[in-house]
């Protein structure tokens, strides 16, 4: 069993380091891949906790793919287990920035890039939208969550107000409405 | 002592960021401003650099933060902050998880947390979007320049191309070359 587990633990490894190093977009486009090297290949979970997952990582804080890595590493070989897929899934993240961000800064030195970030910052500037309107598109419906939302939005935009303290009231505000109110139907 | 604010600060930011990717920003844009470990360019220029390599984002900027401020240690120290409580918390949530999903708690706190992401996402939008159309501050003379129209334009095309479900890294790739072009023709403030 003991034997066992540790060679779980290192198949881990290897899935979630070749998934740190190959996807691009973070957490939610990790998801496809997990699915199709921990169920379908290696068998290691059942389809039925992948389900999950996303619900999961979603409701805990911290990053998708970590969150991810260590509950189907815990769900496959207990704690070794998670911590062997969560190093693995940012090691590779973690020396290829090391390697960037070495020569980074010089290479601002050259016109070429300098120019070259001018544009891709707009570029940026879209995505970062764009992540905005998916959210918004997700987020539930209704009067408190509309308000809560502007709310956090105005506090944040015109107030040097901690980000810290309008996630803690959003929470508290949350847990009240959502004991408190008449229930309206459940998001699946 | 560098090592330990860099460890407590991006402890901070995986403790208390929910929804991964860009919902980490307004947080972490907080963070690295206050302690001066970047500015507000610079880190939209590490988004686009984060977003061209593999790995999660917050792994890629705490990295990144940690070896600008304080080398291969500082890395260390922030990527491990930005970690260890998604780690411990998943172990908790993994070993009572039925109980965790079903919960009232957290439906209610998720009820909350979700639309509040949304508002710090738009405002963390808005600041962004000052750094990168008024770089040198709002002015009614800005609108007289080319440079403004271009990041505009480049902006309204990129956000085009994305609402047509182009990827991510060939809109980065796209507004580089454009940058480089305009650049040439001397658009871009010295």
């Amino acid at each position: 069993m003991k034997q066992n587990r540790l060679k779980i633990a290192l198949q881990l490894f290897g899935i979630f380091f070749q998934i740190g190093a190959f996807t691009f977009g973070g957490g939610y486009a990790m998801i496809p891949l997990i699915q199709r090297e921990t169920v379908e290949r290696h068998r290691l979970i059942d389809q039925s906790d992948i389900l999950d997952i996303v619900a999961i990582a979603e409701s805990t804080p911290g990053p998708i793919a970590v969150n991810s890595a260590t509950f189907i590493g815990y769900q496959a070989a207990g704690v070794w287990g998670s911590l062997a897929a969560t190093l693995g899934v940012v090691l590779p993240s973690f020396c290829i920035i090391l390697i960037v961000s070495a020569f980074l800064r010089q290479v601002m030195d050259y016109a070429v890039v300098r120019y070259a970030f001018a544009g891709i910052r707009s570029g940026v500037l879209s995505l970062v939208a764009l992540a905005l309107l998916k959210m918004a598109r997700q987020c539930p419906k209704g009067v408190v969550p509309a308000l809560l939302a502007v709310g956090a939005f105005l506090v944040s935009a015109l107030t040097g107000c901690s980000v810290l303290l309008i996630i803690a009231a959003a929470a508290v505000i949350g847990l009240a409405t959502y004991l408190l109110l008449p229930r309206q139907e459940e998001t699946p | 002592m560098i090592y330990l604010s860099l460890f407590l600060s991006f402890l901070k930011i995986g403790a208390f960021t929910f929804g991964g990717g860009y919902a980490m920003l307004p947080l972490i844009e907080q963070e690295v401003l206050a302690h001066g470990w970047l500015d507000l360019p610079q880190l939209v220029d590490f988004v686009a650099v984060s977003e061209s390599t593999p790995g999660p984002f917050a792994i890629n900027i705490a990295t990144y933060v940690g070896s600008q401020t304080a080398g291969v240690l500082g890395a260390l120290c922030a990527t491990a902050g930005v970690v260890l409580p998604s780690f411990v918390v998943i172990l908790i949530v993994a070993r009572c998880y039925l109980a965790f999903k079903n919960s009232r708690v957290v439906k209610g706190v998720m009820s909350g947390l979700k639309p509040a992401v949304v508002g710090l996402i738009a405002a963390a939008v808005l600041s962004i979007g000052q750094a990168v159309l008024f770089p040198a501050g709002f002015g009614w003379a800005v609108f007289n320049t080319a440079a403004f129209w271009c990041s505009v334009a480049l902006f309204a095309g990129a956000l085009a191309a994305g609402l047509c479900k182009v990827h991510p890294i060939l809109i980065i790739a796209c507004s580089a070359a454009l940058g480089v072009g305009l650049g040439y023709l001397g658009v871009w403030p010295a």
